[in-house]
């Protein structure tokens, strides 16, 4: 299975939880399985035609925008970090 | 009685020498270079060692060397060469000392040194290039002396930094560290930009404040601090609100900026002049628990706009001032930036160009995430067409584009 870190703004909608194991063979359908145990979190990430412009996914440590994006494979040990961008100094 | 000294035991080759002897005798064992031949070989990995006195030094050297008075040869030449195979040039003033000095690293083993023949002066006669090196006072070779001691800052380095001029974005919980631990170091030129004045909420994170201070601008009581703590730092203060009519102005003439704004439309104004200007933004930032710290290197690694095309919306980016923020987390986020800082002034180690570091402080979770630089960015794709300087609303920010002029 493969876990999700989740940033703080998003823990509300996964009742708190930093990090979330859900199945899947791509990114995108790791991103179904995770919307499908927390709804809320579907309209934090989905932007038009796929993910929001202004969320950042990277699996082990690579941006899914330089890979296949939503079709990203996702291994078992695979590690996705949710990157928000933060303004607070 | 005591025995009058005769002449007796001195004989054959221990007969005394006068000093031209000696020097004599040394350089028909030693290699001399000519000053031709060393030129060439400038900027090469021969290593360069001044051998006079630092007085001599200071009016003028060949660039690139490094400065072991004679007496203190043996004693310094294993730690500043620890290879005896390294190529090593010795020079003093005419080329008498550094024959004997040579001659003497010869007996220690190391087996390429060469004496500069006719020393800096006939160097300097003959136009081979040489300038005033830089040094450090008395007091500033005691106070950095931990600086000193660590071969990849040393006399050069500091030098370079007490001569390095560093913008700080904010005077808030980012620039609080950043500016002090900057300052510390001997960054000689900080300049701040703060429209803010202290508050007393400010005093849970923002160190460089304090209570007294309280109704203070920002600029004024940073200017405060950072001077107590080091008279060698020029304090250039801009207490005014950074905004799209005066960013490269502001920015013009600074070796580095270090972002420690607290919104998003300062951010992207900042990365927008920084590409025109092309002037190094160590990026850091914080919410809650979280923080993260990246280079952006314009034109060579990614710059903001690559990494965060567009700003959240608003319910999903709260600032400080509305989501709160845990009082030490600026505190490791903004030493992180002062640190990212003196590496790309020094030109040391390897600065988080094209690295995003995350900082998670609950799960204390420490990651470094890979940012390419996106060949498509609407701001740094073309290095000739930078974007404009054209301010945002945070809440109507065009998406994924930037203005640019025509």
């Amino acid at each position: 299975m493969a876990r999700i870190k989740l940033p703080t703004v998003l823990r509300p909608h996964t009742e708190g939880s930093a990090v979330v194991e859900v199945d899947g063979r791509t990114v995108g359908e790791v991103f179904s399985a995770l919307v499908e145990r927390y709804p809320s979190l579907e309209s934090q990430l989905r932007g038009d035609g796929g993910l929001a412009v202004f969320v950042n996914v990277f699996v082990d440590d690579e941006d899914i925008r330089y890979l296949d994006g939503l079709d990203t494979p996702v291994g078992d040990d695979s590690e996705i970090t949710i990157l928000p961008a933060v303004a607070g100094g | 009685m005591v025995e009058p000294v005769t002449g007796a035991g001195f004989q054959g080759e221990t007969m005394p020498l006068s000093y031209q002897e000696l020097v004599a005798k040394a350089k028909k064992v030693i290699s001399e270079i000519e000053p031709i031949d060393l030129e060439a070989r400038l900027g090469s990995d021969v290593v360069l060692i001044d051998i006079r006195e630092p007085d001599e030094f200071e009016q003028g050297a060949i660039p690139g060397a490094k400065l072991i008075p004679r007496g203190l040869l043996e004693s310094s030449i294993p730690n500043a060469v620890p290879d005896p195979d390294t190529e090593v040039v010795l020079y003093c003033a005419g080329g008498a000392r550094s024959a004997l000095a040579a001659q003497t690293l010869q007996e220690m083993g190391y087996r390429r040194v060469h004496s500069l023949a006719g020393g800096f002066g006939r160097w300097k006669t003959e136009g081979h290039p040489w300038d005033v090196p830089r040094s450090l006072t008395r007091d500033q070779k005691i106070r950095y002396s931990r600086h000193l001691l660590l071969p990849e800052v040393g006399e050069e380095g500091q030098a370079r930094l007490l001569e390095s001029r560093v913008l700080l974005v904010g005077a808030g919980g980012l620039g609080s560290p950043a500016a002090l631990y900057l300052a510390a170091a001997g960054v000689g030129t900080l300049g701040i930009v703060d429209f803010d004045v202290v508050d007393e909420s400010n005093l849970q994170r923002q160190i460089l404040h304090d209570t007294r201070r309280v109704g203070l601008p920002k600029v004024e009581s940073a200017r405060e601090s950072l001077t107590a703590l080091n008279p060698d730092v020029v304090v250039e203060a801009h207490e005014t609100r950074l905004g799209a009519d005066n960013v490269v102005d502001i920015m013009s003439g600074y070796d580095l900026v270090v972002d420690g704004g607290d919104n998003f439309p300062t951010r992207y104004l900042v990365n927008d002049a920084s590409l025109h200007l092309k002037i190094p933004v160590v990026h850091g930032a914080i919410f809650r628990f979280e923080g993260q710290a990246s280079v952006f290197s314009p034109y060579e690694g990614p710059c903001y706009r690559c990494l965060f095309p567009q700003p959240p919306p608003p319910e999903l980016a709260p600032s400080c001032a509305e989501a709160g923020v845990l009082g030490v987390l600026p505190g490791i986020i903004g030493s992180i930036e002062a640190m990212e800082a003196i590496k790309v002034l020094l030109g040391i180690g390897e600065p988080l160009v094209g690295k995003l570091l995350t900082y998670d402080a609950l799960t204390e979770d420490f990651r470094l995430l890979t940012v390419r630089r996106n060949p498509d960015c609407p701001a740094c794709a073309d290095e000739d067409n930078p974007p404009a300087i054209v301010e945002y609303d945070q809440f109507c920010m065009p998406a994924g584009s930037v203005a640019r002029t025509v």
